[in-house]
């Protein structure tokens, strides 16, 4: 089982890194999307994982698993989409500013800027 | 009075300048006055105690745990410093109101001037290093302001610069050398570190801290090789460069200096080091001094040299030295602080400063002529004037110390001061009067010269009665400094036989030569080329500047791919070293067993996400491949007993989702092909390595056994005693942790509100706005909008689903559910009416603000937390107890679902207010609003319906 839920995480990341990667924005926030699916799921995880033992407490269960990375978890889900709804909206305000949704500036632009 | 509030003071009186100066300009000068007052008279209470070789102390633990404490505390050298820049502070306070003209912001110059004053006093009084470096970084902050006070003056703006980057360089090499000795020392306090001079002069780390502290003490007090910073910051008003470079500013590292004197004098090194420097600054500058033309470039290398005297004198290291430089710095500041006062009002007068266009004054300015002349000849050391007193006794110190040449050069350097005092009066005063002054000149009122008056009043008492004027307080200070008790002995005549004499009379004559050569040997030093300094240090700013545009433009001149790759892989390597120099055994843990079902669902998560790698162009179908890895993950979390989780996701998916079509609607659906297939190469093999990077973090993690006890243990055993729940992650989010809760329930709402306000500037006329405007949609219109079916399902849907949403808050304290999930469900089922029903239908039936709903949640959460004190508890804390209401069963109330409701609202509130914006775009984009819910195509006026603002 922790192989499975290891080898989720690493492509996760790895789909991730590469779609933020490209050069338009859309493919940027989902490849955000996928890294914050990996990161919730790493920190989970980190709590070390089994099956059946949720953290309820009751007088029948024979034993729970760490509720802390759940709690901390839940939080960072409802962050994250807070988040990716941020981006989001830059990236439509940027769209429409530019007439694009290039998130590379044109060299000159960028000169500009820097000075 | 304390010493702490004597401190305190200025920076109180900085607050009042501002405001006063609406009642007007004397009104705001009185106040900035005032406090200057109240601060000298508190410390003049002092006096009598400080005489009896008392310290005077404040303490106020600041941050024990750092060693950083707010202590104060008054000596003799102390005393000297702040009767000095509270006393000179308060005559340019009188002065320069007078001087500013109506032009200029007087209400910023006091508080500027009140908070340099506030940062001089807190360094002279501080008892504890670390607050003293606080105080020195804000003097050369405060400078900055004044230096470049006239904001309209290239000159200003570029002496400012300069000063502050030559001084707050040499603020943080004094930092590290402070830190240094406190180390040797063990503590920060002064007063124990001026104990430790044994274990500091005999430490390895000794030298290195000295360097670094004179880098800061010779930066400040523009000693050689840092001179040249100074006489550009003569492009500030004068009444600053009176302040600053007479009694202040540059005295500060004089200050420190005979501060740690104890301590780092008396060895070779500090022999040589701090002699040196005073030294070669001491003739240099004064030879400076005596070609310039500007009266106060004149007066700046006048002081840079006088400066250079004192460390000089401290570097000489004996007690008796230590003693001259003590009675040196109150002369010095006395009579250069008339002097510049005086420059001033002659440029205030005459309208310029230049030396080759003035001469002749002296009968149109009789009175600036009388208080030059007794300043001027104070500096140039000429009996029985305080000046005159502290050169002989620095000659006499001079001619006693070995080598040879420091003796011949103190006499060098005192003949071009006697010449360059001259000159300042013969040539702006004497000779014959002149017809071609840009302004016909005559004195001012009495309130410009009063300041500059009383101080060379001060000059002429201090040099007839030296020990009933300054002695006792050259005493306390020298004291202070040397440690020990010191009785000086100031006389007008030390014999025939005495060198200093033979040496005084040398100078004397020798100025009176060079004033007499001086048309000559200005054609020579103006005929010789010489560096620069300003051209120097603009030219490696210049390059440092663009250095590190360079660097920058490398790191990210605006491509974000770039700046993530670079991050990435930064990230990769740290890694990877970390990996490596670390040794690894494989992991321990029993491994869990692999189900059929979980297999599948691995399966489908890593055929989906490899499938969004390769397809990611086809934007919708990646969002659907994505819905499904949210999918997979949230049936994860309820498989590896996470329920909370697996319900958080899965609302939390579909909203996302959502979002992102919404976009979607306006964002091009293909992603075209720009980059070359290298780099795509590239880009996927740092994503494998960081992807196998992670996956083997996790897997190592996963299957090694923890390596401290972990805290869940308490969690699990106190959530219902202490609680009152049984379902732990809720009891943890809404008690354990509630605070963090707290904290990301705000994050969420200005997370939202940040949202509206960008869809506000949007919405505002604008390259954007005109987009919108003429915006047509790249795709067809469904041609049922708001289809039947749906909009009968949603209606039924709406009551079920809101009692859904309650029914999964009430619960969520006990088994899996609560205030984020409840707000999840309740925002899903009201986007569901906007799809269905359209978004003016709702809209016109949408009678509470999300606005409001986060305030409210944020608020209902405080205040739940803040009751908790009425109860007498800390914040936060909460409260259950169990209830019977007939004909329910007993049932448990908990002051954390108040505070789950708070929760609630937020998420609520946020969710909405996101997706909601986006519709307003889709409005402004011309989709039409509908009135009736299920309006056909046909029935819309599109036009009239625009949303227009």
């Amino acid at each position: 089982m922790e192989l499975l839920v290891a080898s989720s995480v690493g492509l996760m990341t790895a789909v991730g890194i590469y779609l933020i990667l490209r050069m338009r924005s859309f493919p940027v926030i989902v490849g955000l999307t996928m890294i914050s699916y990996a990161c919730n799921v790493f920190i989970f995880a980190s709590g070390r994982i089994v099956a059946g033992l949720p953290p309820i407490l009751s007088k029948t269960a024979t034993g729970y698993t760490d509720p802390v990375p759940q709690a901390l978890v839940l939080t960072a889900i409802v962050i994250s989409f807070g988040m990716t709804a941020v981006l989001v909206m830059m990236a439509l305000g940027a769209f429409f500013e530019a007439g694009d949704d290039r998130i590379d500036l044109k060299a000159d632009t960028a000169r500009d800027s820097a000075e | 009075m304390s010493p702490a509030l004597i401190a305190a003071l200025p920076f109180i009186g900085a607050l009042f300048p501002g405001l006063m100066i609406r009642v007007g300009r004397n009104a705001c000068a009185v106040m900035a006055g005032f406090f200057s007052l109240m601060a000298l008279v508190g410390l003049g209470l002092h006096i009598p105690a400080i005489l009896r070789d008392e310290v005077v102390t404040a303490q106020i633990n600041w941050m024990p745990a750092l060693g950083l404490n707010a202590n104060f505390f008054i000596d003799g050298l102390g005393l000297l410093f702040a009767g000095l820049i509270l006393g000179i502070g308060l005559l340019i306070i009188v002065y320069a109101r007078f001087y500013l003209s109506e032009r200029d912001p007087m209400g910023q110059f006091y508080t500027y001037l009140m908070l340099f004053q506030g940062a001089m006093v807190g360094i002279v009084l501080s008892d504890n290093i670390l607050l003293l470096l606080v105080f020195w970084e804000l003097t050369s902050l405060s400078s900055f302001l004044l230096i470049g006070y006239w904001k309209h003056l290239p000159e200003g703006r570029q002496g400012a610069r300069m000063a502050l980057a030559v001084t707050g360089g040499g603020g943080l090499a004094m930092i590290a050398g402070m830190l240094i000795l406190g180390h040797i020392a063990g503590s920060y306090d002064l007063t124990i570190i001026l104990q430790s001079r044994e274990a500091i002069q005999s430490s390895p780390l000794y030298l290195p801290a000295l360097i670094l502290i004179l880098a800061g003490c010779f930066t400040k007090s523009a000693q050689f090789p840092f001179h040249f910073w100074l006489p550009h910051a003569m492009a500030a008003p004068t009444p600053v460069s009176a302040y600053l470079h007479s009694a202040t500013m540059v005295k500060a590292g004089i200050f420190l200096m005979a501060r740690m004197w104890p301590v780092l004098a008396g060895t070779p090194e500090w022999f040589w080091i701090v002699t040196s420097a005073g030294l070669i600054t001491m003739v240099m500058a004064a030879k400076i001094a005596f070609f310039k033309d500007d009266l106060k470039a004149l007066l700046a290398f006048s002081t840079v040299s006088h400066l250079g005297l004192i460390t000089m004198l401290l570097g000489f290291g004996t007690k008796a030295a230590a003693t001259v430089a003590v009675f040196h710095i109150i002369n010095h500041a006395t009579f250069k602080a008339a002097l510049f006062m005086c420059a001033g009002i002659v440029d205030h007068e005459a309208h310029t400063r230049d030396i080759k266009r003035l001469g002749g004054l002296r009968r149109l300015m009789p009175v600036t002529f009388i208080i030059t002349t007794i300043a001027g000849l104070s500096m140039a050391g000429i009996a029985p004037l305080n000046g005159y007193l502290s050169k002989e006794m620095m000659l006499e110190q001079a001619a006693h110390t070995a080598p040879w040449v420091i003796p011949l050069l103190v006499v060098i350097g005192a003949t071009f001061s006697v010449a360059y005092s001259f000159r300042l009066i013969a040539h702006t005063f004497l000779g014959a009067e002149r017809n071609d002054y840009p302004h016909h000149p005559h004195d001012p009122g009495f309130g410009m010269w009063s300041s500059p008056a009383l101080l060379a009043t001060l000059v002429v008492l201090i040099g007839l009665m030296p020990m009933t004027f300054a002695g006792w307080l050259v005493d306390a200070a020298a004291g202070a400094v040397t440690g020990a008790a010191v009785h000086a002995h100031i006389v007008h005549w030390h014999g025939a036989h005495s060198p200093a004499l033979w040496m005084s009379v040398f100078a004397v004559g020798g100025g009176l030569v060079l004033l007499g050569l001086h048309g000559s040997l200005d054609r020579i030093w103006l005929a010789t080329p010489r560096p620069e300094a300003k051209r120097i240090f603009d030219a490696v700013i210049e390059g440092l500047a663009a250095l590190f545009a360079r660097v920058t433009e490398a790191l990210h001149g605006g491509s974000l791919g770039r700046y993530l790759w670079i991050t990435v892989a930064t990230l990769l390597a740290v890694g990877w070293y970390a990996f490596r120099s670390g040794s690894h055994l494989p992991g321990t843990r029993a491994l869990q067993p692999i189900e059929p079902v979980a297999a599948v669902g691995w399966m489908s998560l890593m055929i989906a996400s490899l499938a969004i790698a390769v397809l990611h162009r086809q934007r919708l179908l990646t969002l659907i491949l994505v819905g499904v890895v949210g999918l997979v993950v949230s049936v994860g979390f309820a498989y590896l007993s996470a329920p909370d989780l697996a319900l958080t996701q899965i609302s939390v998916e579909v909203a996302t989702v959502i979002l992102m079509l919404l976009s979607l609607n306006f964002l091009p659906k293909v992603t075209p092909i720009e980059s070359t297939s290298l780099r795509r190469v590239g880009d996927a093999a740092i994503a494998g390595v960081g992807g196998l990077a992670v996956g083997g973090l996790i897997y190592a993690l996963m299957t090694r056994d923890f390596a401290f006890p972990t805290i869940a243990d308490y969690h699990l055993a106190n959530a219902k005693t202490l609680g009152g729940g049984t379902n732990v992650v809720n009891v943890i989010l809404v008690d354990f942790r509630g605070y963090d809760t707290f904290g990301e329930i705000t994050v969420l709402g200005i997370a939202a509100t940040l949202i509206f306000a960008l869809t506000e500037t949007l919405l505002r006329p604008g390259p954007a706005n005109d987009r919108l405007r003429t915006w047509t949609g790249d795709t067809q219109d469904a041609g049922d909008r708001h289809p039947l079916m749906m909009v009968v399902a949603t209606r039924i849907m709406l009551p079920i689903a809101l009692m859904v949403g309650i029914y999964i808050f009430l619960r969520g304290h006990n088994v899996p559910g609560g205030g984020f999930i409840a707000g999840l469900v309740v925002a899903i089922t009201l986007v569901m009416q906007y799809m269905a029903s359209g978004f003016g239908w709702t809209e016109a039936r949408q009678r509470i603000d999300y606005h409001g709903l986060i305030g409210a949640g944020v608020l209902v959460a405080a205040a739940t937390g803040v009751g908790s004190w009425l109860a007498g508890r800390p914040f936060m804390t909460s409260n259950y107890g169990y209830f019977r209401i007939w004909p329910l069963e007993e049932f448990e109330l908990a002051t954390a679902a108040l505070f789950d409701l708070g929760v609630f609202l937020t998420v609520l509130g946020a969710v909405m207010l996101a997706l909601s914006s986006l519709t307003r775009i889709a409005v402004r984009a011309g989709q039409t609003i509908n009135v009736e819910a299920y309006d056909m195509e046909d029935k819309f006026e599109p036009a009239a319906v625009k949303e227009d603002r």
